[in-house]
């Protein structure tokens, strides 16, 4: 473990932030959306239990588990709008899905 | 008991009001209008003799009772239970009430059966006995209540009772707008009574009779009261009593309420309703009385609206208005008695003016039955050949309100008059023998032009006038004879005296107890005596006789020579549109008024709108160019999410920099 400095926690979730943004960004098909938004939340977590280490503090210990317990809820409620809109428009692709245009 | 008093006139306006008004009798019932105008007067008329004669049996066991424990009190429940604060739903009846409670049901049972002839063919007659049961139903609790906001009540309900009454005919709209301008100026006097009843449970913490009575008697408790805060409390109510009594300066509204029909004009602003102010003041005569400048001012106007209101009615036309003059005129009366401190002899002329004025009133009405409609005395004359009844019942009450010895009138006022003397306003009491000697010259003046000389009657009317119905002129009679004899009940003490007979002021003895305080002062020294009084009043009463004789029917035509002439023309204007005071409020008042309603309306439309409107329209056009941001397209929401975090932290980054 001493092989890796603070540095290399910050830089990997970095890395891991700016994939699932341009994921979010990018991508046209919905599950995919919900993926890499998934991925910018755990590069969140990790910054957040690489500061907790540093600091030994056990505050961002229990602020991601309490993360994850929220975005396993967000998940399943996710994919359950996922699927009803698939049965509704026969399509994920986010470029036709524009009903909400003001 | 007492309860029964006031509730059965409710019960009757509530079967009336659902069985008749509701059109139940017809639409369901399927009954015939002939027997329903049975059942209403029977109901209607039934229910105040019920109330008359439970009042009647309670008066005779006040009689049987001690004389100073004359009274008796129903407690029925807690009305407002609200911390320190607490009114009681208690009945009073003790001798002042009883007196008021006679009068309101006796004189409003004669003219309810009245009414049955009066209103035979008015298509709201259902309606019409249903208002008057409310209004008795009210004018009880006022008279009947143990307690300031229970008297309010009644105060108010008589109000309401009063201005549906007035606008009964609401077709037309002269008659609403009269009752509207009843209730407006009514609305005034209200907020002064209302505001001393407020400052009465400040000062003696209560506002049931007998604990603020009791405790304005006793000496400890008032040293620590200033004697303003009493002033203010006795001139607060007064200003109510102003207001229903119609004084200077709120009397305005009662010749207008003659729009109503005539036997309501006779009951309430005749004989009971008008006379709650004075009812009021004497009920609070421990408080009154402690104030001599509360006196004094109600003395003043009193004897101001006497003078006022006598000068008006001698050159009116229209035989009700006369009459409705003659009544202010008459309230004036009794609030000099009740202002000097003489209240016994300010309820008397109460009791003997409801008398002769119903009288007067209903005579009236008959008259202006028989002549189908017609009210101006110009266009009558000549009535006594058709109408012989009428006209001599009006007669006796012409003079007895004249002040004609021997007649009640003469014994209430001269009761007053000497007791204004005694009690050293020597000023006021001259004020008051000149409206003597107007007050039998206008009454004359009326009943000269109406009944005697030639008549001026158009062929038409001539051809349909009538006597009225048994059930019009019975009840005239009837007051025609209390109108002579009801006089012998209160013979002022001084005209006893003169006769020999002792303590002949039977109607002093009985009400005495009721009246709390009287701070009767003698005046310093007297110019006059009781009998150069007497003799100056008789003369005064004379002296107006035979000038209305003079002027009407000696020589006929000479009034109108007279009001013609250069000099006197312009008095005659003056009392002729009634001083102008109807258009001195509209110009200081309502006008203003209008005024400032027209700048509200200006300031609402343009201020208070234009901002709620300028607001809508300021966030309508914002949204309406933000609309353009909203694409629908997820992946621009995300990018601008992005490039907006990205700007704040940035940003961030920046700041903590420099």
């Amino acid at each position: 473990m001493s092989g890796i400095a603070p540095e290399h926690f910050f830089v990997l979730s970095a890395i891991l932030f700016v994939i699932g943004a341009f994921g979010v960004i990018a991508r046209k098909n919905l599950i995919i959306v919900l993926m890499s938004l998934e991925l910018m939340l755990n590069a969140a977590n990790l910054a957040f239990i690489a500061f907790s280490r540093i600091h030994a503090d056990m505050t961002g210990h229990i602020f991601m588990i309490m993360s994850i317990t929220v975005a396993a809820a967000e998940v399943a409620v996710g994919l359950a709008l996922v699927v009803a809109v698939y049965s509704h428009r026969d399509s994920l692709d986010i470029d036709i899905l524009r009903m909400l245009k003001g | 008991m007492i309860l029964w008093i006031i509730l059965i006139p409710l019960l009757g306006a509530a079967f009336n009001g659902l069985l008749f008004v509701s059109g139940l009798w017809k639409k369901v019932l399927k009954g015939d209008e002939h027997t329903e105008k049975k059942i209403v007067s029977l109901v209607g008329c039934g229910v105040v003799l019920a109330s008359a004669l439970i009042s009647t049996s309670l008066f005779l066991k006040l009689l049987s009772m001690d004389p100073s424990q004359r009274q008796i009190i129903q407690e029925l429940f807690v009305w407002i239970p609200s911390g320190s604060f607490t009114v009681s739903f208690d009945l009073l009846f003790d001798t002042l009430s009883c007196i008021m409670a006679l009068v309101v049901t006796w004189i409003g049972f004669l003219i309810h059966v009245y009414s049955t002839g009066y209103m035979h063919d008015d298509k709201a007659y259902a309606k019409y006995f249903m208002y008057l049961n409310i209004f008795i139903f009210f004018m009880l609790i006022l008279v009947l209540g143990n307690s300031f906001p229970l008297m309010f009540v009644g105060w108010e309900g008589v109000g309401l009772a009063s201005y549906l009454l007035i606008g009964f005919w609401y077709e037309n709209p002269a008659n609403a707008d009269a009752g509207r301008k009843a209730f407006v100026v009514n609305r005034i006097g209200d907020f002064g009574f209302l505001l001393g009843i407020f400052l009465i449970f400040f000062v003696f913490g209560s506002v049931g009779y007998q604990e603020v009575f009791g405790k304005a008697l006793d000496p400890v408790f008032m040293s620590a009261v200033p004697a303003a805060v009493i002033t203010a409390i006795a001139l607060l109510l007064f200003v109510g009593a102003v207001g229903k009594s119609a004084q200077i300066p709120l009397y305005v509204w009662l010749p207008d309420a003659m729009a109503g029909p005539t036997p309501v004009s006779a009951l309430i602003h005749a004989a009971t309703m008008v006379t709650a102010g004075a009812y009021m003041v004497a009920r609070c005569s421990a408080i009154f009385s402690q104030s001599v400048t509360a006196q004094t001012v109600i003395v003043t106007v009193a004897v101001l609206t006497a003078f006022l209101a006598a000068t008006i009615a001698l050159t009116q036309n229209d035989i009700k208005k006369v009459l409705a003059y003659s009544t202010i005129s008459q309230l004036g009366y009794m609030f000099m008695g009740i202002g000097v401190g003489a209240y016994t002899a300010g309820l008397f002329h109460l009791v003997t003016h409801a008398f002769f004025k119903a009288l007067l009133f209903l005579g009236s009405g008959s008259v202006i039955h028989a002549l189908s409609g017609e009210q101006d005395i110009r266009r009558m004359g000549g009535l006594r050949k058709y109408i012989p009844t009428t006209a001599i019942t009006f007669l006796i009450g012409t003079l007895a309100i004249a002040g004609v010895p021997l007649l009640s009138g003469f014994y209430s006022k001269d009761g007053i008059l000497g007791q204004v003397y005694d009690r050293g306003y020597a000023l006021h009491w001259l004020l008051a023998l000149i409206t003597v000697v107007m007050t039998a010259a206008y009454m004359f003046r009326l009943y000269l032009l109406t009944f005697e000389g030639k008549t001026r009657m158009t062929d038409e009317v001539r051809h349909h006038v009538h006597e009225s119905p048994f059930s019009m002129t019975i009840p005239l009679m009837i007051l025609a004879v209390l109108s002579i004899f009801g006089g012998y009940l209160g013979v002022p003490e001084f005209i006893g005296e003169l006769a020999g007979i002792h303590e002949s002021n039977l109607f002093d003895k009985f009400v005495s107890p009721a009246i709390l305080l009287d701070n009767f002062v003698a005046a310093g020294q007297r110019l006059l005596n009781h009998v150069t009084l007497l003799i100056l009043s008789i003369a005064a009463a004379a002296t107006g006789i035979a000038i209305a004789f003079y002027l009407y029917s000696v020589k006929p035509g000479t009034a109108d020579k007279i009001a013609a002439n250069k000099n006197i023309e312009p008095l005659y204007n003056f009392s002729y549109n009634k001083w102008y005071v109807d258009e001195l409020y509209d110009y200081i008042i309502v006008q203003p008024f209008r005024y400032l309603c027209d700048l509200a309306a200006w300031f609402d439309t343009k201020f208070i709108d234009g901002a709620v409107n300028g607001v809508a329209n300021i966030l309508k056009e914002t949204a309406l160019t933000l609309q353009a941001a909203q694409t629908g397209v997820l992946r621009s929401y995300a990018t601008l999410m992005a490039i907006g975090a990205l700007a704040i932290l940035i940003f961030i980054v920046l700041w903590q920099k420099f």
